[in-house]
């Protein structure tokens, strides 16, 4: 079945946009992951403009996180004191990725900034977090060495420090408010919910409790997206009303079957298995950008007059 | 030709013969050239595809017939990529005022030869006529070419520029007609069809005809209202998104 998306300006098969939402919604529910990392190139790979799709997800991914903290917030799993902190980085982070996108679209680099970025920080996680797997599933199941995490670094030695009871932290606020300003950027320009980044950041950097980690990110996520969503709508026209409410539609359900299928799976393997899925990504995104492209030329869509 | 298509010709083929009989009532006049529609408005609608429109007309008398349709004109910018410290990346682009978003020419028989490239030039008949030109004035003429050049085959390979040689077919020896078509992402805005008749080399009768392309019913109010209340559009958005997300929430819990 054939539907006019309004926004994006173009014909797509509603059929196809459903079932590509249920499929990133189960990775995402079977990984506990946005997928925005993989929607948005997808999206670009069918046809919608770049900026459309950076949009229209980031409104997806207000839907995708409200129905993922759900569950974490059920459990009482999200530290509402610490993802304020990151939200304050991360609304700053958001107004400054909209600015730049819309800077860098004008330059004609949007695309070369988009790509980069995923090969950069996808690759960069996704290689980590392999390694870390790897290494936990061959050495059968052990916790992860991070012996030598709580040493006093310099970043305990930051001003600002706050009380984070629910995560039992003193720290410096100033940490959780650059993560989430980094998330926000991201969310801004690559039209991802950040969760892949800002999970292992708490986790690390923090030293927060696991268990709260993605409850806090989705709870921080939803605000952020929400923001990035609001600010491309408004200024760039880019949120393709349409379009969204498919991907939700396939995304939410896809979400739970990936969720229940995800309790089957082994921390580890699932973290393997989702290192190689974003690894994968951020591969094909270099190699287009290391590849002669079939046509050097490109041409802008036409601005009325 | 597939059942489809052949009763979407129906219609324009019963203007025709009307049109015709019309003609055949009414004193002869000058005018050697007359041609019309099958409809002046392309309507976007939600199940939008891409649509045929007829063009069919009459001439007086011997000679080739180009059918030229070109869309509303807009800005565009060509990028060239070049390779930079390994990576590909856009180094170069020139920025051409008032191109077409959409060019289509569909002529009886190849014009090439036996019409001088002046009078094409004029008219604007056949890709390499179209008048694209760069903003800034003082550009290698080659560098002008290749950049031309790149648009066009963008547009092409976009299915918004192309040409159709002996797409106009004749129905004996006054009438003829041709099928345009406009895919789905068609610009919307105002066209003009233009119908030029050639003897001898030269265009001796020329016709334009209007040609609405529009976003009508939801998608146009989507759009309409995204473009004017985009804070309200924005927040709908939102909550669109948020209450999906709650309701599935709620719905999986259940289960």
């Amino acid at each position: 079945m054939q539907i006019y998306l309004p926004i994006a300006e173009l014909s797509v098969n509603a059929l196809l946009i459903l079932m590509l939402g249920g499929g990133v919604g189960f990775l995402s529910g079977l990984f506990g992951v946005g997928g925005g990392f993989l929607m948005t190139p997808l999206l670009i790979f069918i046809g919608v403009p770049p900026a459309v799709a950076v949009g229209t997800q980031a409104n997806q991914l207000v839907g995708a996180s409200v129905s993922g903290v759900l569950a974490h917030w059920r459990r009482n799993n999200v530290d509402v004191k610490l993802g304020g902190v990151m939200l304050i980085g991360g609304a700053l982070g958001t107004g400054l990725g909209v600015w730049l996108f819309g800077l860098l679209q004008k330059l004609g680099h949007i695309d070369l900034v988009i790509s980069l970025s995923y090969v950069l920080f996808l690759g960069t996680v996704s290689s980590l977090m392999l390694t870390e797997s790897v290494r936990a599933i061959v050495k059968g199941r052990g916790a992860p060495v991070r012996s030598k995490l709580h040493h006093h670094t310099w970043l305990h030695g930051l001003p600002l420090k706050m009380r984070f009871p629910r995560s039992r932290l003193y720290i410096s606020a100033l940490l959780p408010a650059f993560i989430g300003f980094v998330g926000g950027v991201l969310v801004a320009i690559m039209g991802i919910g950040g969760g892949f980044l800002l999970v292992p950041a708490m986790i690390y950097i923090l030293g927060m409790p696991t268990a709260l980690v993605a409850g806090t990110s989705l709870f921080q996520i939803i605000f952020t997206t929400g923001l990035a969503a609001f600010l491309q709508a408004v200024g760039n026209q880019t949120v393709d009303i349409v379009l969204a409410l498919l991907l939700l539609v396939g995304g939410v359900i896809g979400a739970q079957f990936g969720t229940r299928a995800g309790a089957r799976l082994r921390g580890e393997q699932a973290r393997a298995l989702l290192a190689l899925m974003v690894l994968a990504v951020a591969v094909k995104l270099a190699v287009d950008l290391i590849i002669r492209p079939e046509d050097v030329f490109s041409i802008t869509l036409p601005v009325m007059s | 030709m597939t059942r489809r298509s052949r009763r979407l010709l129906a219609l324009p083929m019963a203007l025709l013969a009307g049109f015709c009989l019309w003609q055949a009532s009414r004193p002869a006049w000058a005018q050697s050239l007359v041609a019309d529609l099958s409809s002046h408005l392309i309507a976007i609608t939600t199940g939008f595809t891409g649509t045929d429109v007829v063009l069919f007309g009459a001439v007086d008398g011997d000679g080739d017939v180009a059918v030229v349709v070109q869309g509303p004109e807009g800005e565009v910018t060509v990028r060239r990529k070049g390779r930079v410290a390994g990576i590909w990346m856009n180094v170069e682009d020139v920025t051409f005022s008032r191109v077409p978003a959409y060019y289509t020419v569909a002529v009886t028989a190849p014009l090439e030869g036996g019409v001088p490239p002046a009078v094409l030039q004029r008219h604007e008949i056949g890709l390499d006529y179209v008048r694209l030109l760069p903003e800034k004035a003082k550009l290698p003429p080659e560098k002008q070419a290749e950049f031309r050049a790149a648009l066009i085959r963008n547009k092409q390979r976009a299915g918004l520029y192309t040409t159709e040689v002996g797409e106009v077919s004749f129905l004996g020896q006054r009438l003829f007609r041709t099928r345009i078509f406009f895919p789905a992402n068609v610009a919307t805005g105002t066209y003009t069809a233009s119908v030029f008749l050639i003897r001898d080399g030269d265009v001796v009768s020329a016709q334009t005809t209007p040609l609405l392309v529009s976003k009508i019913g939801f998608s146009a109010n989507v759009f309409e209202f995204a473009q004017r209340n985009s804070v309200f559009y924005a927040i709908l958005g939102i909550m669109l998104a948020v209450t999906s997300g709650w309701l599935a929430g709620i719905v999986f819990r259940k289960s």
